[in-house]
């Protein structure tokens, strides 16, 4: 993995500070060329990697990566998957049932589903799963996505029920079907780890808030600091800046300190942020 | 460890599940859904059992406490059923569809002397908490307006196949989305008296609102405005801000910020800075067991079991206070079907009218 991966937050109105701010983004980025200019320059100042939700407008940034294979040779996906909201939106207005027939290409394996009542088959749930990765997957198609990420709702709302094979099944399926990586997005990295390992996945890429304040990091710092030291695992720092609460230079010494830390993503809606935030990781990455 | 079952496996059942299942104290001994096929896939895969009937779960376990999570119209029965057998009950808003059935669960929960929670979860956001402090301490003076507002994407289109298209069983956004923003106010200042110029209004639905606004008028002659509409995409979720004024200057609040703007002269011993103050999340924010979609959901599970485990009677969000939220909204229902004053167009007297064709809220409330 890279060391720095460039985010996409800014781009879908999500901002944990302020909504205000979220809205202001929001409508500047509704102009796809914004976020192709913006992607631009973190591309040109040297970050070659682009971890996107699978949102629908991400298609159109797909759709110009295509059109320019010259100009982004280097550019790498890491997908995070899926676009929560959109699922979470179709199940309140349709309900579960149709709401899973709306983004499964095959009516096959829902109907199997449905139909078996109580004693449905693990084979239709599985298959399922992979029916929606690769729903979720389309819009990638012949761009390259070396590694791909399990959305945080999801993956703590598995993690929360126990559902611990649906790592297991999505990390198979990623790694053959699109010969990637897994990645795990979590607000409880602790607890995660120790389920990871549980199923078998070896030192796996785990993306995390990893900030100086403590901020969404469930267990507490000091246990993120030293799982982050102690266990076997990729860490992929998220929210390092604790939505700005931190000092740049502050946020990023911190996160540059903790040495297991492989690679650190974050979202910025200027130029001059890209580039600053980048200079200070470099620079605290050099020891 | 607190033995609890959960019943309703919705949108909001699969959360508590999640949480209540990593929650150090506690043991999920049962869910209970109608949905065989989910109840079957979460056995499969999480060993825990499961009920397709609750009573049946309730006859079979040895439970603590119940979660219910199912659609409002089966809030009553199921509430009164567990209290009867004497466990403590967490309940999802909105609590029920009849008042008098609010308030006769209400008392019955305090007669057993069981903890009780209506998930009204912005009682436990810490912005909105910090809000309620600085309101408490009267940092805005004698407060003399509250707004509320609450938008987002649930119904886009003329289209609903689930409950939350019947008013009958608590759909509609007066109940979804609405009983929010009046809880979050009866929290911060206090129930209102009276509710004017209650609109329910249809975008996309055939037979619910869609849109519901609404005058609130408070004891001591405050005055309120509440705005939701569930048809709002232009937000990605449920994004609640209220802001109040006062003689002391104005305070704007969500789930991310308090904003504060206080006077020069008022000379405030509690608010932090004259003028515009700013303060996010960041500073509020209290660290949960386990996170998912906001600590507000995780927090007002573990208030419950810390009431249940400490013996605690009072709680932040009781049957109690989730029936005065239930009072507004009856209210603001039995308001929308009321007289309107017709503009005078000035060829003819003003006249009161009443209602369109009366068929209003027959036609919307299913009544």
């Amino acid at each position: 993995m890279d060391r720095i991966l460039f985010g996409d937050n800014q781009f879908f109105g999500i901002n944990h500070m302020s909504e205000e701010k979220a809205r202001a983004q929001a409508i500047r980025f509704a102009d796809i060329q914004e976020i192709i200019d913006l992607l631009d320059a973190a591309y040109d100042s040297g970050i070659h990697v682009f971890m996107c939700t699978t949102h629908d407008r991400i298609a159109e940034v797909c759709a110009h990566v295509r059109l320019h294979p010259e100009r982004y040779s280097k550019l790498e996906f890491y997908p995070c998957m899926p676009y929560a909201h959109k699922y979470a939106n179709a199940v309140t207005e349709h309900g579960t049932i149709e709401a899973l027939k709306r983004f499964l290409p095959a009516e096959g394996a829902l109907s199997a589903l449905v139909r078996g009542g109580v004693s449905v088959a693990r084979r239709d749930v599985e298959g399922m799963a992979r029916l929606l990765v690769d729903a979720e997957m389309k819009m990638f198609s012949g761009l390259k996505t070396p590694v791909i990420f399990l959305q945080n709702v999801v993956t703590d709302l598995l993690l929360g029920m126990g559902i611990k094979d649906a790592f297991r099944i999505f990390a198979d399926h990623v790694r053959d079907r699109y010969k990637a990586e897994p990645g795990f997005i979590t607000m409880n990295l602790p607890r995660l780890l120790d389920v990871l390992e549980q199923v078998g996945i070896e030192n796996p890429i785990v993306c995390a808030n990893m900030n100086k304040l403590g901020f969404r990091m469930c267990g507490g710092i000091d246990q993120y600091e030293k799982v982050i030291a102690s266990r076997k695992f990729r860490p992929v720092a998220m929210s390092v800046l604790a939505s700005g609460a931190i000092d740049p230079r502050e946020a990023i010494e911190y996160v540059c300190s903790q040495k297991k830390i492989e690679s650190i993503v974050f979202g910025a809606s200027s130029k001059s942020n890209i580039l600053n935030t980048k200079r200070l990781i470099d620079e605290y990455s050099v020891a | 460890m607190l033995n609890v079952g959960l019943i309703g496996l919705g949108k909001m059942g699969l959360s508590h599940l999640a949480i209540v299942n990593t929650h150090p104290a506690v043991k999920l001994v049962g869910i209970c859904d109608s949905a065989s096929y989910l109840c079957s896939i979460l056995h499969k895969y999480t060993g825990i059992e499961v009920f397709s009937n609750y009573r049946e779960m309730l006859n079979k376990k040895s439970l603590d406490a119940v979660i219910i999570a199912t659609p409002s119209r089966f809030h009553g029965e199921m509430v009164r059923e567990a209290l009867n057998r004497g466990l403590h009950v967490f309940c999802e808003k909105p609590f029920c569809l009849d008042v008098s059935d609010g308030l006769d669960l209400a008392e019955l929960a305090e007669r057993k002397g069981v903890v009780n929670q209506v998930g009204y979860h912005y009682r436990f956001v810490g912005a909105f908490n910090e809000a309620k402090r600085l309101l408490d301490a009267h940092a805005l003076g004698r407060l003399h307006h509250v707004r509320v507002e609450a938008y987002g994407p649930v119904v886009l289109r003329p289209k609903g196949a689930t409950w939350r298209s019947k008013g009958s069983e608590g759909g509609g956004c007066l109940y979804d989305y609405a009983c929010h923003a009046i809880d979050i106010v009866n929290y911060l200042v206090g129930r209102p008296d009276a509710v004017s110029g209650t609109v329910l209004n249809r975008i996309f639905s055939r037979d619910v609102d869609d849109e519901v606004y609404a005058t609130m008028h408070f004891a001591d002659g405050m005055t309120g405005m509440i705005a939701a509409n569930w048809s709002d995409d232009s937000l990605r979720r449920m994004s609640t801000q209220v802001t109040l004024w006062g003689t002391n200057g104005r305070m704007v609040v969500d789930r991310q910020e308090v904003k504060t703007y206080i006077r020069a002269a008022a000379g405030s011993a509690v608010a932090a800075k004259e003028g515009w103050d700013i303060r996010h999340t960041t500073d509020f924010h209290s660290d949960v067991w386990y996170y998912l979609r906001g600590e507000e959901y995780s927090a007002q599970l573990d208030h419950f079991f810390q009431c249940i485990v400490e013996g605690r009677r009072e709680n932040i969000s009781s049957f109690e206070s989730a029936v005065q939220t239930d009072c507004v909204v009856s209210a603001m229902l039995q308001n929308a079907g009321e007289a309107w004053r017709q503009v005078d167009s000035g060829s003819r007297s003003p006249t009161l009218s009443p209602n369109g064709s009366g068929g209003f809220l027959s036609a919307v409330m299913g009544r």
